[in-house]
This record gives C-alpha cells, sequence and structure tokens, in this order.
C-alpha cells in the first residue's frame, strides 16, 4: 500500500513540477508590477472575484496561475481565508467617488457634465500591428494623466481644477426627488452588512448579501444573466442613469477617538439604472424600478450586468424569469464555487460510478427482456 | 489549552505565513459550533459560514474544513478516497494537513483519530474515539424533487418528506426498484431524511448504530450535518421493495480474496474486468495476515 500511496503522491508533486518549472523557467519571467502597471483590467478582475484588494497580491496570482483569471481569483479567495475579518468599513456614497469618469445615458446632459473620460466604447478595434514590435502609441511620450477630472475642467481653467473638486450629483436623485423611480428596496440602510464570506446565506437573500455575492461574482457570469434578462428571461429594458469610474475612500471608525479615518483608496465602477413600465392605477407604485451595481476596479460591463440583476432580483415577487430568482443567481455565479465543482468530475469517481452501474445494469437487462413496444420477447 | 503560538511551536513542519491547520481561529470556532448543533440534531443540515481553503470546491473543501477545525495535537489522521488512501486527492489533501500542522497520518483504518473520507465508509467496525468525516457534493437530499432551497428547508422542518417518497414509488412503477445506487437517501434518527454523501448503498448498514461520530460536510453548498454515535440510520425503502445493497455474483477481491467487501472495477485492455477491494487499507491487512473486526 505504501508504495501505491508514494507513487501517488509522486504523481502530483511532479504534475505540480511541471506548472512551476513552466512558470520559472520563461525566458522573460513577468515581474509583479509589470502585470500591476500593463495589465489592470486582469488583476482588477482577479482581485474583484477574489474579494481581495491587493494589487501586488493579485499580480502575483496571476504570475502562479499564468495568467487563469479564475485559478488566480481562487488563489486570492485561499489566501484571504487565513486572514481575521477585523471590521465593517463605514458606507460610502455615489458622490464621494472622486470620479475619473462618469456619463449619464438617460439625459443629454446633467449636473456636472458628461465625463466621458477614459473608455473603449468608441475606440476603433483594429488590432495594431505595431505593438508587437514593441513600439508604443505616439501619446506615450506625453501621457495623458487619466485623472478625467482634468478632462472635465474646461480648458484653460486650471485654476477652477485645482480650488474644488468637481461636484456629480447623483442623477437618479433627480428621478426620485420627481417620484419617478421606487424608494431604495428594503435593507438598503443595514449599518452592518451581511458578511457572506463568514455567514451562509439564506433565502431570500438580504440585499446587501446579493450586492456582495455579485460584486464578486465571475464577471461573464453576470454579463451573461444582465444579457438574458435583456432578451426576454428576465422582463427588462434597463435605462442606465449613469456610470461612474473611480475611486473612493474607505473608511473606519477610528478605534479611539470614534471618528471616521480613512485608511486607503479603492477603485471602483458603479452603475445606476432604471427600468420603466411598472407602475399601474391600482397600487400607485412608481414607474421605474432601479439597479444597482458595483465592482471593483473598471469593469463597466460587470457594474451594469450586475444592476441589471440586482433589479430583476428586486422583483422577484412579481414575476417568474431565471434571473428574478435569488437562489438561481446567486448560487451560480461564483467562479470558485462554480469551477471547483465542474473540475471536480475529473477526480476518482469509480465507486459511486460502480454502485450507480450496478442499477444501469439492471435496468438495461430489464430492456432487453422487453421489447421496444412494451412486449415481452 | 494550549494558545495557538504554543500549537505552531510543537507543530514541526509547518508551512511559512500560516497559521495551524490553515484556517483562521476564529472561522474554526465558527464551524465548531456548527458542528455541536449537527450532533444536538442528528441529520439536520448546519448552515455554516464555510471559508475556501487552498483546494478547489468540490474536492473535500467542506469535510476538509470540518478536520481542520477538530484536529490537534496527539490526532493521527487518515485520509481516503474512493476508499483508497493513495488517491491523488486523498494524497493532496493529507500533504495540506501534514504541512499545516505537523500531525501524523496514517494508512490503517484503527491506528486513526480522524478518518476524512470521500465516497466511502471503511470496511472495518471504527471506535468510540474515532472521527469519520465525509465529503459532501450534494447535502439536500430533497433536491431529486425541490430545486429550491428554502422550499426544501420548510419540508424538512415540517417533516414533509411526501414527494421524496412519491419519487421513490414513481421510480418503483416506472423501473422496477429505486434506481438510486450512491447517495442513497436515509432517515436519521426516525426524524431528517439525509442524504448519504454519496456512499454506495453498501455502506449505508455501517452508518445505523455506529460507535464513532460521523461528520459530514459540504463546503461549496455551505452545510454540514452529523451522526452522532449510536443513531438509528434507516435507508427510505417499502415494506416490498425492500432496500439492497450492491452485489458481486460471489466474485471475491482478485487481490486478497475478501468474500465480502465492496469491490470496484479495472477495465482490462480484452475488456474484461477485474474487481477489488475499495478499501485498500482493509485489502492489505488482509494479505499481510493481520485481523479487524469488520461490518460482515
Amino acid at each position: 500500500m505504501y508504495t501505491s500511496v508514494k507513487a501517488s503522491l509522486d504523481a502530483i508533486k511532479r504534475a505540480e513540477k511541471l506548472i512551476t518549472d513552466d512558470i520559472l523557467s520563461v525566458e522573460h519571467p513577468l515581474r509583479a508590477a509589470q502585470i500591476v502597471e500593463s495589465l489592470s483590467p486582469l488583476v482588477e478582475k482577479v482581485m474583484a472575484e477574489g474579494s481581495l484588494y491587493d494589487p501586488g497580491l493579485g499580480a502575483l496570482a496571476i504570475i502562479q496561475a499564468q495568467g487563469d483569471p479564475i485559478e488566480a481569483a481562487f488563489l486570492l479567495r485561499a489566501y484571504r481565508s487565513t486572514l481575521p475579518r477585523l471590521g465593517y468599513s463605514i458606507p460610502s456614497r455615489s458622490e464621494d467617488v472622486h470620479v475619473l469618469r462618469r456619463i449619464s445615458p438617460a439625459f443629454q446632459d446633467v449636473p456636472g457634465g458628461q465625463v466621458l473620460g477614459r473608455t473603449r466604447d468608441y475606440t476603433l478595434r483594429l488590432l495594431d500591428l505595431s505593438l508587437a514590435n514593441g513600439a508604443s502609441f505616439p501619446a506615450a511620450a506625453g501621457r495623458d494623466s487619466r485623472s478625467s477630472s482634468e478632462n472635465h475642467a474646461p480648458p484653460g481653467d486650471a485654476a477652477q481644477a485645482t480650488k474644488a473638486p468637481p461636484e456629480f450629483p447623483v442623477v437618479l436623485d433627480y428621478l426620485r426627488k420627481d417620484g419617478y423611480v421606487e424608494e431604495a428596496p428594503a435593507g438598503s440602510g443595514e449599518d452592518e452588512p451581511f458578511d457572506v464570506t463568514t455567514e451562509p446565506l439564506r433565502f431570500p437573500a438580504k440585499r446587501s448579501a446579493r450586492l456582495q455575492i455579485m460584486a464578486r461574482g465571475e464577471a461573464g457570469a453576470l454579463l451573461s444573466l444582465g444579457y438574458a434578462a435583456m432578451r426576454g428571461y428576465g422582463e427588462s429594458h434597463a435605462y442606465v442613469s449613469e456610470v461612474r469610474v473611480g475611486s473612493v475612500d474607505v473608511k473606519i471608525r477610528h478605534p479611539i477617538t470614534g471618528n471616521p479615518a480613512a485608511i486607503g483608496r479603492i477603485p471602483v465602477t458603479e452603475a445606476h439604472a432604471v427600468f420603466p413600465g411598472k407602475a399601474s392605477l391600482n397600487d400607485r407604485r412608481a414607474d421605474l424600478t432601479f439597479g444597482y451595481g458595483l465592482t471593483l476596479g473598471g469593469d463597466e460591463r460587470k457594474a451594469i450586468s450586475m444592476a441589471i440583476v440586482d433589479e430583476n432580483l428586486s422583483q422577484r415577487h412579481h414575476a417568474g424569469g431565471l434571473t428574478q430568482d435569488d437562489e438561481f443567481v446567486l448560487q451560480n455565479i461564483d467562479c470558485v464555487e462554480s469551477s471547483g465543482f465542474v473540475e471536480h468530475l475529473k477526480m476518482p469517481h469509480y465507486v459511486a460510478f460502480q454502485a450507480d452501474m450496478q442499477r444501469t445494469n439492471r435496468i438495461t437487462e430489464l430492456m432487453k427482456r422487453v421489447g421496444r413496444n412494451g412486449n415481452h420477447r | 489549552m494550549a494558545t495557538i503560538a504554543e500549537l505552531l511551536e510543537r507543530s514541526g513542519s509547518r508551512h511559512s505565513g500560516y497559521s495551524y491547520a490553515f484556517l483562521d481561529e476564529t472561522a474554526k470556532r465558527d464551524l465548531r459550533r456548527a458542528m455541536l448543533k449537527a450532533v444536538a440534531i442528528p441529520g439536520y443540515q448546519v448552515p455554516f459560514g464555510s471559508r475556501e481553503v487552498p483546494v478547489a470546491k468540490g474536492f473535500g473543501t467542506g469535510g476538509l474544513q470540518i478536520t481542520l477545525s477538530i484536529i490537534g495535537p496527539g490526532d493521527v489522521i487518515k485520509v481516503i478516497d474512493q476508499g483508497d488512501d493513495a488517491g491523488v486527492n486523498a494524497n493532496n489533501i493529507r500533504r495540506l494537513i501534514e504541512r499545516t500542522t505537523g500531525l501524523d497520518t496514517t494508512l490503517e483504518t484503527a491506528g486513526a483519530t480522524v478518518i476524512q473520507t470521500r465516497h466511502r465508509v471503511p470496511e472495518e467496525v471504527l471506535r468510540e474515539d474515532q472521527v469519520l468525516v465525509l465529503q459532501v457534493p450534494y447535502p439536500e437530499p430533497l433536491r431529486l424533487v425541490e430545486r429550491s432551497q428554502t422550499a426544501a428547508r420548510t419540508m424538512h422542518a415540517e417533516k414533509d418528506y411526501a414527494r421524496m417518497w412519491l419519487a421513490l414509488y414513481e421510480d418503483v412503477v416506472r423501473k422496477g426498484e429505486v434506481t438510486i445506487g450512491a447517495g442513497y437517501p436515509v432517515v436519521v434518527n426516525h426524524r431528517y431524511v439525509m442524504a448519504s454523501t454519496p456512499v454506495p448503498r453498501w455502506d449505508l448498514p455501517k452508518l445505523h448504530r455506529s460507535k464513532a461520530l460521523h461528520l459530514f460536510g459540504a463546503g461549496r453548498e455551505k452545510r454540514l450535518y452529523a451522526i452522532p454515535p449510536h443513531t438509528d440510520v434507516a435507508p427510505m425503502e417499502f415494506e416490498d421493495h425492500p432496500f439492497e445493497v450492491e452485489g458481486f455474483g460471489g466474485t471475491p477481491c482478485a487481490r486478497c480474496g475478501a468474500a465480502a467487501t465492496f469491490l470496484t472495477e479495472r477495465l482490462n485492455a480484452d475488456g474484461s474486468r477485474t474487481l477489488t477491494c475499495s478499501d485498500t487499507a482493509y485489502c492489505d491487512l488482509r494479505l499481510t495476515g493481520g485481523k479487524a473486526e469488520t461490518w460482515y
């Protein structure tokens, strides 16, 4: 027995070594700093889905996972299990976001202005062959600051930009003030969030739990559900009242003074979406329902998908679409859970297969004895 | 009671940068509280705050979290997968436990205080001082008839198993028998219907009034449950369609010659099958002339 245990242990050690050799033996090994610098969407995705904000560790995980984002997120998740939960931050408001980009597709113009900022939305998707030789974009020499608060400031008005940060009122608030939008769903004001990393989920899930699970959900899974909801598997066409990209200070209560204290800043993307058509003369509901999306990093696609699905889940009592079922949505979008379970099928299953095959055997024999039309042969 | 620092010191080969048995102490306490509840309500699924561990979900994270939360200095650990100590996943879990605790591991069933297993209950009779930790993929037996977790919890609370019985009955009507092979549903302590992990039917009689504590962990599904020692465990069956375990047509193990163990198949090049004991430790024991009390 010992020898076969040893042989199998050797096999898994060698399998592991084939991977570490691959990582270590490349001619141009990547350094974490390069990845943080060049592949920020990937690092942000891995940190968001890994539920841990640390670009250095995120980049390290990407190197160790050889660029596989789900594997990298998993590495971060496992690492965070070793860390105690020390507390919860003070809630931030949309207005607290240091805006780099902010648009409101629902209106031609909004207070604070449309700030296009940095976006790929209107780039031409032409594969730039000059990048292959390490050539850089012409603009690289005089690289624009990524801060679009400068873009936002009118040209030549530098003094204005340094005086005070521009203000971006929340577009949704105007709609809500006028009675067009439903009130925020119950639970939005919870002081301490339901912590999905330390408590098991119960259904119907609290909104804070739902938002957490989606915020760390797999971007592709959310995209797929948000898309399905728009195509008729929910019942929603969203109008995006606002997309906000920037960073936000993380504040906690100072343990001694009790005053708010900023402990760091994280990049975030927020999406507000409204959905017309819900009012009726019978129950005086506001006509617009509302969905909220927020993710770590700059993934606008994920934030908007999340806003669509959030609205769908809020409407669970009113319809029966798949994307309105919180058990379905919230239990199937976590990349660590879904990838692990799908991949576990590669593990030995021969005991259960043996047990099931005995039943298969019996029914197959039985079918052989009974003709196709049900007559005994 | 030892401090974490003392435990760390006593354990020889810990993995640098990580705490004893990997999980942080709050997480372990959470898990142990859930386990106490599970023991107090046999067969009831206790929701717990499942953490991520360094093996993938679906590879035994629930069982592993239980094991990591209950072990300490003096424990001897055995890990099996499909009954086999040499399974790749068993090896991987064993080396994680060794690396983060420095505890001794063993291949012998009798020599272990905690046995973590996937899909099998050992053939040797377990003792009062042993704990069997089972890895669970689907903790909810009612998922067969009800996909909503909320609805299933209500059915358990009301002991409403009518649809479950009906599903088994329909199986008998359509196919002549209950066709569930592995993971056959059982009733624990005359109260809760429980998913049997999936172990083969063969292993179910071993759960009935066992002297050992059985802990079941489903990490991905965030549920754990228990069968305390000496608890009644009965498969769901009809009087006129009694529950049956697997049979091997009298074929003995090709390796040790045992006539009454659960056998697994190796497919040969000519299409024939060779059957050997799934419990490799018991097979080895027989080959070396050792004796052990079995269930048969």
